[in-house]
């Protein structure tokens, strides 16, 4: 496995998504390779900081212009 | 945030047969996720909200045609989606993005040029509102072919599968895709994150 083959796999290796052998190869290349296990570890990072954010709530202008939307399409007052 | 309801099925189903308090139900479930996407994709909050507004209003009039086939939420996304990929192309008319289009080759070479420790914990060099900002910009920043493959599998959790089967896209393109955002975002947030650096 050279860095540029892990770096190719490296999003179905961080999903867990490769077969055994290739994800051992991997594992065995990121025991020798410093600046891959950087890589491997800032892109894992990378993820979870985007994975983990929760969205803010609606601004309020923007939940009353969905609200009249819905209320005018149902029909009925809007509040 | 789950991305289904325990009470979906029913709730869905009162929806399909006109229950109009079941479809709200279900919308106030998504409404933040969705605005999120919306304010992603167009990168402006009315845009956002209109986008988000006539999306709710086809989901309302399209969710008899709803088989249950996929989650709801995927059902949604995929409407927000286009909606909001309509207002990206009305503003920006000199740029035609579709997202099946091919992505150019030129940069082929996906290996990482910034290799640096960001050490345990990065985001706690910054606040929360400046940490957000940083996340926000970077991901604006990227090309919407990619941003939106991003999106789909890595904020709103979608599988490859639901992901490719949302964009009309590949799996293999989905996934070439992933692995561009991906590195392209690890790379810019380096310049934040490494140890001992604050922008």
């Amino acid at each position: 496995m050279t860095c540029e083959g892990l770096i190719r796999k490296l999003s179905e290796y961080l999903d867990g998504e490769l077969d055994p052998g290739l994800a051992e190869e991997i594992t065995r290349h990121l025991q020798h390779c410093e600046d891959c296990g950087l890589v491997v570890d800032t892109t894992r990072k990378t993820i979870q900081m985007y994975c983990n954010t929760e969205p803010a709530p609606l601004p309020d202008e923007v939940q009353k212009q969905l609200d009249r939307a819905l209320a005018e399409k149902l029909g009925r007052s809007s509040g | 945030m789950p991305t289904h309801l325990e009470n979906e099925n029913t709730l869905v189903a009162d929806a399909r047969a006109g229950n109009g308090d079941a479809f709200a139900a279900l919308l106030s479930q998504y409404d933040t996720r969705l605005f999120r996407l919306a304010l992603r994709i167009t990168g402006n909050q009315q845009d956002a909200a209109d986008a988000l507004q006539e999306a709710l209003l086809k989901a309302y009039k399209g969710i008899v045609g709803f088989r249950g086939e996929s989650r709801f939420y995927t059902w949604i996304v995929r409407i927000v989606l286009n909606e909001g990929l309509m207002k990206l192309r009305e503003r920006r008319r000199d740029f035609m993005v579709s997202v099946d289009e091919p992505i150019q080759t030129d940069d082929d070479n996906f290996m990482p040029r910034e290799i640096e420790d960001w050490g345990d914990n990065p985001e706690q060099t910054y606040s929360k509102t400046e940490f957000d900002a940083i996340l926000n910009q970077n991901l604006d920043q990227l090309e919407p072919t990619l941003r939106i493959v991003f999106l789909l599998r890595d904020v709103e959790g979608f599988s490859i599968e639901e992901t490719a089967r949302t964009l009309g896209l590949s799996i293999a393109a989905v996934k070439t895709r992933l692995l561009r955002a991906r590195l392209k975002l690890r790379e810019r947030l380096t310049k934040y994150f490494k140890q001992g650096v604050r922008l």
